[in-house]
């Protein structure tokens, strides 16, 4: 069996507010394989933009690593020091943030934005880059790519800027992409053409992938493998089919039970009472028992491990969702 | 039976720049004046029956908001009628318009924007209802108000305190109390649920459904999320470029789209059963400007199917009977439609 590329090991990544310590991740672990697609899910303040964080080492005060391991190939990303993240960074681990705009740098063109991730990471000379930057825009499907390359970020739509977000971040061919709401700003068909060109791009260079998204629509059409985060923590994570046509745990299932599904309308959706719990101030024992509709007494003592479930995923909770309720059907 | 709402050939355009400095440019040293008109609606009719929830969809820049702000009169229509249950109210002042508002509320997409931060709850709801009813009546309100709080869901023991002491799904509880205050029949809500979490969206869209049930509501539903729409529309209606493509009861918009733009934004539209889709068509390129529409139809830059004649002639909305309108002359010649 091959190694995982990403290893993320009991990671935690809290927040030191006045108001107190917000535990933005708290103990997730998951394992990413060569040439896999995972999606991270959950609502706001689930923690899933601050785990792409912590992989890229991004997390400023008052936030902190406070312990787990990262382990990249090897390395433990979490130990690493500044300056040797920063030759991971845009070489080894792409990025693709969701606002196209201010991930691009107003004031300077995109050749010159494009020359300087292959100045920084690679040998090849000023010719070569040049042509690696024109490959690249045209393999995202941009036309006339070498006029573009003079372009300022204001002069491309949204969608087109997207796509040259995406083309930086391919540039070094990376092992390991993560994309946080790369298409949340966009238009549905532009979405699905941005979906399809970064499928695409990760299968070519058999990359490995994170999608991180609030959009389980998205994710059902993108990804190998679900990791869906509640509070700080993984509430079920395992193969997208399983999850999404059996899901385990009670959250994932209100989740997937929330979206409108052409496919079957319901009279009513079946929402999830309540609202997410304040993250500084969480219940003992599991944190989503007080929207939960098959809580009992030991949710509230024991804070449930994550064990393997009939469908091959894994959940935690004490008492998960039998196999015989599908998704669409009432609880 | 009268119509709640009729919208009959609504036109809308916005002079981006004023000024005549502004617009001039150069081209081959010689002055010229640059376009600056916003084509945002172009001659949109549809009609909503008393409690019927037509949808609106399409892309951003597609006109949708702008068809629910005109209609509420934010915006002056530049053209085209505007019928509040037969009362013609395109042409009224701003004191005219008084008494059509106790018809006809609006909810926004941005629960954070659309509520006074400095007032409290309390006034917030009641404001719409002072403003009918007058100051003389003060006691009514506060008690109507306590009561349209505990239905849409809020605690009235809150209404002392301010939106910022709310979440986004109950901001956005404050704003429908505030919309049913004056008890209208028409309801035109602008994105009501694409600002909050999928399962708030849910708890939103259920009591949008409920209070329709209990109050006879009529709703314009404005979304670009199909899922959405296919839960609470009756009827859709399909906009691109300001344009109206394509409208039909939702069952029959689902299960055969016409018009290529609606085909292939169902299609692009992501599901969490991808392997049920029906269809499968993407779009190349993106929308054009709205400042130098096409000629002839609005969507042959990006339509697979596009002819000649489509460049010099814009195809009209055609009745396919089964309550379904298409504009596109692939209706004409249907050995054209390759899918």
């Amino acid at each position: 069996m091959t190694a995982p590329l990403l290893s993320v090991r009991d990671l935690r990544t809290w927040f030191h507010t006045f108001a107190g310590t917000v535990k933005a991740v708290n103990g997730v672990s998951f394992d990413l394989m060569p040439g896999e697609v995972m999606g991270l899910v959950g609502e706001s303040g689930g923690g899933k933009s601050v785990v792409g964080f912590s992989i890229l080492g991004l997390i400023d005060p008052p936030g902190r690593i406070e312990g787990g391991q990262i382990l990249f190939d090897g390395r433990d990303l979490a130990q690493l020091p500044e300056d040797a993240l920063r030759r991971i960074r845009g070489r080894e681990i792409g990025m693709v943030f969701q606002d196209p705009m201010t991930s691009l740098n107003p004031v300077q063109t995109i050749g010159r934005q494009m020359d300087e991730v292959l100045r920084l990471h690679t040998r090849l000379d000023a010719r070569a880059r040049r042509a690696r930057c024109i490959e690249m825009l045209e393999s995202v499907g941009i036309s006339q790519a070498g006029d573009r390359l003079r372009a300022y970020p204001h002069q491309f739509s949204g969608g087109m800027r997207q796509r040259v977000v995406i083309a930086i971040a391919m540039l070094a061919r990376p092992r390991l992409i993560i994309a946080d709401e790369p298409t949340t700003a966009l238009d549905v068909t532009i979405q699905s053409q941005i979906l399809k060109l970064m499928r695409r791009q990760i299968a070519e260079e058999g990359a490995s992938m994170i999608l991180v998204t609030h959009d389980l629509a998205v994710v059902a059409e993108m990804v190998d493998k679900i990791t869906v985060l509640y509070c700080g923590k993984v509430v079920e994570t395992g193969p997208v089919r399983e999850v999404i046509d059996t899901p385990a745990h009670p959250y994932t299932r209100g989740l997937i039970d929330s979206i409108p599904n052409p496919a079957h309308r319901l009279p009513r959706l079946n929402q999830i009472p309540g609202t997410v719990p304040d993250v500084r101030n969480l219940p003992a024992g599991c944190s989503f028992r007080e929207r939960c509709p098959r809580a009992q007494a030991l949710c509230a003592e024991k804070e449930p491990p994550l064990t393997p479930q009939r469908g091959g995923q894994h959940a935690a909770c004490h008492f998960p969702v039998p196999a015989t309720q599908t998704t669409g059907e009432p609880a | 039976m009268t119509p709640m709402l009729e919208v009959e050939g609504l036109e809308q355009r916005f002079q981006l720049s004023k000024g005549l400095l502004d617009r001039i440019t150069f081209k081959g040293g010689r002055p010229r004046l640059r376009n600056t008109i916003v084509h945002a609606v172009n001659g949109v009719s549809f009609a909503i029956a008393p409690r019927e929830v037509l949808a609106l969809v399409g892309e951003s820049g597609c006109g949708k908001s702008t068809v629910a702000k005109t209609i509420a009169r934010i915006y002056e229509p530049t053209g085209g009628r505007i019928r509040i249950e037969g009362e013609d109210v395109s042409a009224y002042g701003p004191r005219r318009m008084l008494p059509v508002r106790a018809k006809m509320q609006m909810i926004f997409q941005d629960p954070f924007a659309s509520l006074n931060p400095r007032q409290k709850v309390r006034d917030i709801v009641a404001e719409p209802l002072l403003q009918q009813l007058g100051p003389s009546r003060r006691a009514e309100v506060r008690e109507r108000t306590a009561a349209l709080l505990s239905r849409v869901g809020l605690n009235p023991e809150q209404a002392g305190r301010y939106p910022h002491q709310f979440s986004g799904g109950q901001r956005q509880r404050i704003g429908i109390a505030r919309a049913l205050s004056v008890n209208p029949g028409l309801i035109i809500a602008d994105e009501p649920v694409s600002a909050l979490d999928v399962s708030i969206q849910a708890q939103i869209l259920n009591l949008m459904l409920d209070l329709r049930d209990e109050f006879g509501l009529a709703y314009l539903f404005i979304s670009h999320d199909l899922s959405v729409v296919h839960h609470i529309a009756d009827r859709i209606g399909v906009m691109y470029l300001g344009f109206m493509v394509e409208t039909a009861p939702r069952d029959r918009l689902f299960a055969m789209p016409r018009h290529p733009y609606t085909r292939a934004l169902l299609s692009a539209a992501p599901t969490i059963e991808p392997q049920r889709k029906t269809v499968e068509m993407e779009l190349t390129g993106e929308v054009p400007s709205a400042l130098s529409l096409p000629s002839g139809c609005c969507f042959r830059t990006r339509c697979p199917f596009a002819w000649d004649r489509c460049a010099i002639e814009r195809p009209a909305l055609r009745d396919l009977g089964g309550g379904q309108s298409v504009a596109c002359h692939l209706i004409d010649e249907p050995q054209r439609d390759r899918m």
